[in-house]
């Protein structure tokens, strides 16, 4: 066999390896390479997009829980407010309570004394009416005993004012 | 286990295959004469008008294969029994057809075309067989919306790698309408790689005429789709003073046709190459039975045996690399042409 044969392309060959290997690229890529990879793009695709999905949703829960740690420290400061307003509201209740009541304490001291004083003028005025009228039964007396004797008068005179007490 | 020793009858017998299946000059030798391996080396190398798959003289069994002849305008088709293996003429009309030695002869010397399904015709139908049954089948099975499975979990990071580590790096911008062809090269060359590691098998893409048409594609491509700044190269090549430019110019046109033809050697060289070696190691034992007897027949044999087996693993290696090593080159040339200019 001629060695140069080997390398000697033989026009068949050379015209079945065109026909058919042109025919396979076009076979196989509409029946093989378009599916397959079709496949493993969209694949691929579907799997960037979930974990997007899940990292957005990561991204939200962590948005909801600022926003729930936001919403419970405002309500915490308007719970807080809220107290203070309470115990000041408190304390001036029980202020003004007590100055109302001292005011009305004082007013009733004073009424009291008020009263005091008047029936302490009442009594006076009426135990002079009563030291009045006893001096005149006295008198009275006195004058009466003197008329009999003049012994018995005087002892009469001094017995009366030691019965009478006047304070 | 009984399934599993014949599992591994069957191992020892692939590897042993080539013992069974050499075919080689009939005629017996002298006394003191050493076989020669050549023809029948080149005989396996070489593409043939039938299937050879075993015996030698009449109790040779092989697949005869169609011949399609173009001659004086007319079309002969015919199947190669006719030729008895070369012992008779095959005579259609005025035209006498005579298989001399393996090679196709017409008797009265008339110039004719050879378009016939050769044993490396029929062993790339075969391929495309194997690879439409492969990814039309694993295709068929592919879903968006579930991890791949079976057939196509193992196919399915292949092609991704074709794809995205050697198309998508090597050409950029712009890739993806190479990638049908790409990947058809590379499973194309792949698959007849491996096909013709199996004894009895042709010896398709160590065929000079297939790495011939593949690399003229690449060569067809790759032009086709040079833009300003790759023609621009070649006839303004930048920074060349103008004396420089009459050896220049013609220095990268012949470039553009030594780049695919660079990878129509390598293939071809590559595969041969692997088989020759095969093919040598074990005419060593017919080499040692010659000058030694059987004695030295049974001596050579089991080295030589596990040299093959060591080689056969080479081979498949081989396969792979030379399927990545042409698509890969490939894909460095179109995306040299449509490199943008920066």
């Amino acid at each position: 066999m001629d060695p140069m044969a080997l390398v000697t392309p033989a026009i068949g060959l050379v015209f079945w390896t065109s026909v058919v290997f042109i025919l396979l690229i076009f076979i196989l890529k509409k029946f093989a390479w378009k599916p397959i990879l079709d496949s493993v793009d969209k694949r691929n695709k579907n799997i960037e997009d979930a974990l997007q999905s899940a990292e957005n949703a990561k991204k939200e829960m962590e948005n909801l829980t600022a926003d729930n740690e936001k919403i419970l420290s405002e309500a915490k400061t308007q719970r807080d407010l809220i107290l203070k307003d309470a115990r000041e509201m408190k304390e001036s209740l029980i202020k003004d309570a007590k100055e109302k009541a001292t005011l009305e304490a004082e007013k009733i001291m004073d009424d009291t004394r008020e009263q005091i004083h008047n029936q302490k003028m009442k009594a006076i005025t009426d135990l002079k009416n009563q030291v009045a009228d006893l001096s005149i039964e006295i008198a009275e007396k006195i004058i009466k005993n003197e008329l009999k004797d003049k012994q018995a008068q005087k002892k009469l005179v001094v017995d009366a004012m030691e019965d009478k007490d006047l304070n | 286990m009984t399934h599993n020793k014949n599992k591994l009858v069957a191992l020892i017998f692939l590897f042993l295959y080539p013992l069974f299946s050499f075919s080689g000059d009939p005629k017996p030798l002298k006394e003191g004469e050493i076989y020669n391996p050549v023809p029948a080396i080149m005989h396996h190398i070489a593409d043939s008008h039938e299937w050879h798959l075993w015996g030698e003289g009449k109790k040779s069994v092989s697949i005869p294969l169609p011949l399609i002849l173009y001659c004086d305008g007319k079309l002969d088709i015919f199947f190669s029994s006719k030729f008895h293996h070369g012992k008779k003429n095959v005579k259609i009309e005025d035209r006498e057809y005579a298989l001399d030695h393996g090679h196709l002869v017409e008797v009265n010397n008339k110039e004719f075309v050879d378009l016939s399904i050769t044993k490396n015709v029929a062993s790339m139908l075969l391929s495309v067989l194997v690879l439409l049954l492969l990814f039309v089948g694993a295709a068929r099975k592919s879903n968006q919306d579930k991890a791949p499975n079976g057939l196509l979990s193992f196919l399915e990071p292949l092609v991704l790698f074709v794809r995205d580590d050697i198309v998508k790096p090597n050409i950029g911008h712009g890739f993806k309408k190479y990638v049908p062809y790409l990947l058809t090269l590379f499973f194309f060359i792949l698959v007849n790689n491996l096909l013709g590691l199996i004894p009895a098998a042709a010896n398709l893409t160590g065929n000079i005429a297939v790495t011939l048409v593949l690399s003229f594609i690449t060569l067809i491509v790759t032009n086709l789709s040079g833009n300003k700044t790759y023609w621009g190269h070649i006839f303004n090549p930048p920074g060349v003073p103008l004396a420089l430019m009459p050896i220049m110019i013609p220095i990268e046109i012949v470039g553009i046709f030594t780049k695919p033809f660079a990878l129509m050697i390598r293939l071809f060289a590559n595969i041969s190459a692997g088989h020759i070696i095969i093919m040598s190691l074990i005419s060593l034992i017919f080499m040692a039975q010659s000058g030694l007897g059987n004695a030295g027949a049974f001596g050579v044999a089991p080295v030589s045996v596990l040299f093959v087996l060591f080689m056969y693993f080479i081979e498949v290696l081989v396969a792979f690399l030379q399927a990545y090593i042409f698509t890969l080159l490939t894909s460095l040339f179109i995306g040299l042409a449509t490199v943008e200019h920066h």
